[in-house]
């Protein structure tokens, strides 16, 4: 059967989607900014995990643009702490539930911020301690919630409020933190990375991080309009660049080891991903430091490539062309 | 009450010493106390020890600084001067030492220290015997039950039950016998004053 | 029953007998032996509870956070640094009115580096929104313990057991541990009343904007008056059971007509005492051992204090730049007061430095030569450096503001 099919004459696919409910555990009326990337991969997210779980969340956007109080957006048990505590206040949930006998499963919820940095130690002495909590990170690359400032995650020669692009520097001067390999070091039963442009792939990996025992980490690729400074209803197609250009490797692990990867059919060149970004705009200008550093974005979409073997050798239902022709479907309201 | 001031190095069980004391206080009705003023936990450090017996409850939590009694873990200890500070002039002094009390007074006379006239002092060869019989250097056992057999504050038969509290088996055993030949080596009651003095 | 036990091991085994679903703890001194006790009487099947061994402080005061909140019984332990790596999660834990109990071994906090016992620690979270409660001996140690887990489940406000480190919890003595069926009958299971379920979804920790935030407050505020009926009711009803009692809010002895009364907290208390029943003050003394610090009782001190022209106030902390802690509240609960007495602030045993009972009687005669409000009393002036010494050096100038290529 392929994707055209229908299953009777009288109902499309599109329609039989449209009419199933769907587990929303974070309703719509939030305050996040339209193209949201963190507040569709959020909605994924709960989609897949249902209504059995506890959502821990560290401070950031997400926290702020669901609760102002009296208000909430979460239909499932929802705490927040502090900015640096979400995978150890999940680790104590986590024990609670085992001490009390229940099942219900555990999610730490954070930006890049509460992962690849202030929040690091306790994640990692979250995944040591082999808690079963799955921990997603929001990756939007830079801490947007206070305004736009470079974290350990932000991509190298990106431009933000702390990393500015001026006359003697061209962005950040670091590389993005490669936490996926500090992750696999922990040596957890799963991990994976998606990208809110292949929600089926999303959806997939919480699955299957829930159904491991133990610690797993999902890293989701969320782009921000507001500080990557690209149109909002760019959000899909500037996150399918990330993928395809290589700069986003799209894979999972388990115990550390890579096990399957998002290949790419055609890939990208990482210009055609910068070109709507606000931030990697002063790489595209004509001067030899602008180009060196676009070419040091292009080396390492490449030696990703390379390193986890994303080039496709012929097409593939899971490829980056192919993963998103699962149709999506509608949401309850049609 | 009678406050008894012990001084070793990390390692020898130097605080233990002190708990075991004032467990087998406690276990003969008596009230105790004791506690560590540790430098930090490391081994070969200084450690004093306190411990404090009474026959009512005791309040002060203050550290003993004029002890009736010093109990030393070894004899290198006394060079350091406060060991010796604040000893009552009626005091006594047990120490962890193969030699002799007349030549521990030498030695202190050869560092510049003085030891008052009336302060006594009695030696026995603790860590030989520990070694004896639990091959580690340990000398707890015969130690403290050759104090309180000098003294009298305590039977050594409640310093058995504070032994057996903490250890069983073998250890146990081995720590007995290093009770009973320690409590041999001494005088008994060769100190002895009432608690309540 | 009674036993010679260190003050650690009381305490752990006081914290085993309320059945805590979940521990966590990091080490540090003067508090390890406290959780090293929890984890053997949990190797050893006496107590069944979840163990979190955490990378930090930090986690060790957001596990028991999660955990409460998750529904189970939670404790912790720290000192010092530890509490004030913890300070940022403590405020939360009482922001969110998640029940849990700490044990704090007092110990002075860094820099200079000191693992001896003062209050600076406690002092240094005690805005945070913890109800505190300090020890004056082990046995008061055991019965704040059970205590502790009833007046915040109770109160939804979490509590700080505030023990000497070292001077109690490495002190050996007998100490009467009640038996498991007193204690189920003074604390009921764990229930808090907004436990994270799917069955019943809530959000917790929103976001309060100004038109709530100063209501939140109040409500942290007032809890805090309720609280004291709490830990009253706490102490008598747990007299009922063990036939002692912890002083309340605060304990007053000695001599009750006195005209001078000496204030203490914690430990030092029984050296005070020891010295009032030893005739080591010379005079007659009412003796005052503050055991609540938050809630502050200002009316159980004005009452304690009727009739005084001195009350000297030891401070176990300092507020560099202002003076002790301890004595300001007391001077603020005081202020006003028909006839209040004259408050002569004493900073004593910063650090451990050793609190001999015949300092007491120095400061009561002290109060003739009129001193100063505040004094640091054990201050040994040949230890200070000298003036001469200590030579002005330039400091290295750096790189120009602007410094264009």
């Amino acid at each position: 059967m392929t994707s055209s099919d229908s299953p009777s004459p009288s109902l499309d696919w599109s329609t039989l989607r449209n009419s199933q409910p769907r587990f929303s555990g974070m309703e719509s009326g939030h305050g996040a900014c339209q193209g949201c990337g963190q507040a569709l991969a959020t909605r994924l997210v709960l989609e897949a995990a249902g209504p059995d779980v506890i959502v821990a969340n560290a401070t950031g956007c997400l926290e702020i643009f669901t609760t102002p109080w009296p208000q909430s957006a979460w239909t499932v048990p929802w705490i927040h702490s502090l900015f640096e505590n979400a995978a150890a206040v999940a680790a104590g949930i986590e024990v609670a539930l085992r001490a009390q006998g229940r099942t219900t499963k555990v999610l730490a919820f954070a930006g890049d911020g509460g992962t690849f940095d202030i929040g690091f130690q306790a994640l990692s002495g979250m995944l040591e301690r082999n808690h079963e909590v799955l921990f997603v990170c929001f990756d939007n690359e830079a801490y947007m919630n206070t305004g736009i400032q470079r974290s350990g995650s932000t991509p190298h020669g990106a431009w933000t409020n702390t990393s500015p692009a001026g006359k003697v520097r061209q962005g950040k001067r670091h590389f993005k933190k490669d936490l996926l390999a500090i992750i696999a070091a922990h040596g957890i039963p799963y991990a994976a990375t998606a990208s809110v442009a292949y929600p089926s792939d999303l959806r997939n990996k919480v699955r299957r991080a829930l159904d491991v025992s133990g610690p797993s980490f999902l890293l989701l690729h969320s782009p921000c309009p507001l500080g990557w400074g690209h149109d909002s209803a760019l959000t899909i197609s500037v996150d399918r660049l990330a993928v395809e250009t290589g700069l986003f490797p799209v894979l999972e692990m388990e115990r550390g080891h890579v096990v399957t990867t998002m290949k790419i059919r055609n890939p990208r060149p990482v210009r055609e991903y910068a070109e709507p970004q606000f931030r990697f705009r002063h790489l595209l200008q004509d001067t030899p430091e602008a180009r060196e550093e676009l070419e040091h974005l292009q080396a390492l979409a490449d030696a990703n490539i390379e390193r986890y073997g994303l080039l496709a050798t012929e097409p593939g239902p899971r490829d980056t062309e192919g993963a998103d022709t699962v149709r999506r479907g509608g949401s309850r309201w049609g | 009450m009678v406050e008894i001031r012990i001084h070793g190095r990390g390692g020898q069980g130097n605080v233990l010493a002190a708990y075991l004391l004032a467990t087998a206080a406690f276990l003969e009705g008596q009230f105790s106390q004791a506690f560590p003023s540790f430098g930090a936990e490391r081994r070969g450090a200084p450690i004093t020890a306190f411990v404090r017996i009474d026959g009512s409850p005791i309040l002060r939590r203050s550290q003993i600084t004029s002890p009736r009694y010093l109990v030393l873990a070894d004899d290198g200890i006394l060079r350091i001067p406060e060991t010796l500070a604040g000893l009552s002039p009626e005091g006594a002094i047990l120490v962890n030492s193969p030699r002799s009390p007349e030549e521990l007074r030498k030695r202190l006379e050869v560092e510049g220290m003085t030891v008052g006239p009336a302060v006594r002092i009695e030696t026995i060869p603790a860590t030989r015997l520990a070694m004896e019989v639990l091959g580690r250097p340990i000398p707890n056992a015969p130690l403290l039950s050759a104090f309180l057999s000098l003294t009298g504050t305590l039977s050594t038969e409640s310093l058995g039950r504070a032994f057996a509290g903490r250890f069983s088996g073998d250890l146990l055993q081995k720590n007995m016998s290093l009770v009973a030949s320690g409590a041999s080596l001494v005088a008994q009651n060769l100190w002895k004053e009432p608690i309540h003095a | 029953m009674r036993e010679a036990l260190e003050g650690s091991q009381a305490i752990a085994r006081a914290v085993a007998l309320c059945r805590p679903q979940v521990v966590a703890a990091y080490p540090i001194t003067p508090q390890t032996h406290i959780v090293e006790g929890l984890a053997r009487l949990i190797a050893d099947g006496l107590l069944a509870a979840e163990l979190v061994s955490v990378e930090s402080e930090f986690s060790a005061a957001s596990v028991v956070l999660g955990a409460a909140a998750a529904g189970s019984r939670s404790y912790t332990a720290s000192a010092s640094q530890g509490i004030l790596l913890m300070s940022e999660v403590l405020y939360n834990i009482s922001g969110l009115r998640i029940p849990v109990v700490l044990t704090c071994a007092n110990r002075a906090v860094s820099s200079p580096v000191s693992i001896w016992n003062d209050h600076q620690d406690s002092m240094a979270v005690r805005d945070s929104g913890w109800i505190q409660l300090h020890c004056a001996d082990n046995q008061e140690a055991v019965d704040t313990t059970i205590q502790a887990f009833r007046i915040s489940e109770r109160t939804e406000l979490p509590v700080m057991v505030c023990v000497d480190g070292f001077t109690l919890t490495h002190t050996l003595e007998p100490i009467d541990l009640p038996d498991a069926a007193q204690v189920d009958a003074f604390l009921p299971p764990f229930r808090f009343s907004r436990t994270l379920s799917s069955s019943a979804p809530l959000s917790q920790g929103t976001l309060v904007s100004p038109e709530f935030f100063t209501e939140m407050r109040f409500l942290q505020h007032e809890a805090f008056a309720r609280a004291e009926k709490e830990i009253l009711s706490a102490d008598r009803d747990w007299a009922g059971f063990v036939g002692r009692d912890c002083g309340g809010l605060l304990r007053v002895e000695g001599d009750r007509e006195a005209s001078v009364a000496i204030l203490a907290m914690g430990s030092v208390y029984g050296t005070l005492k020891d010295a009032h029943r030893s005739g080591l003050l010379g005079r007659p003394v009412r003796l005052l051992s503050l055991r609540a610090f938050r809630p502050f009782p200002a009316g159980a001190i004005r009452e304690a204090t009727q009739g005084l022209s001195d009350l000297i106030v030891l401070d176990r902390s300092l507020s560099p730049g202002s003076g002790g802690i301890v004595a300001h509240e007391i001077r603020s609960a005081l202020y006003g007061m028909a006839k209040g007495p004259r408050v002569v602030n004493f900073a004593v045993g910063l650090g451990g430095r050793n609190v001999p009972g015949e300092i007491f009687r120095e400061m009561l005669e002290s109060l003739e030569k009129d001193p100063p409000s505040f004094s640091i009393f054990d201050l040994d002036p040949r230890k200070l450096p000298d003036p001469g010494l200590d030579a002005a050096t330039e400091m290295p100038s750096s790189g120009p503001v602007l410094s264009p290529r």
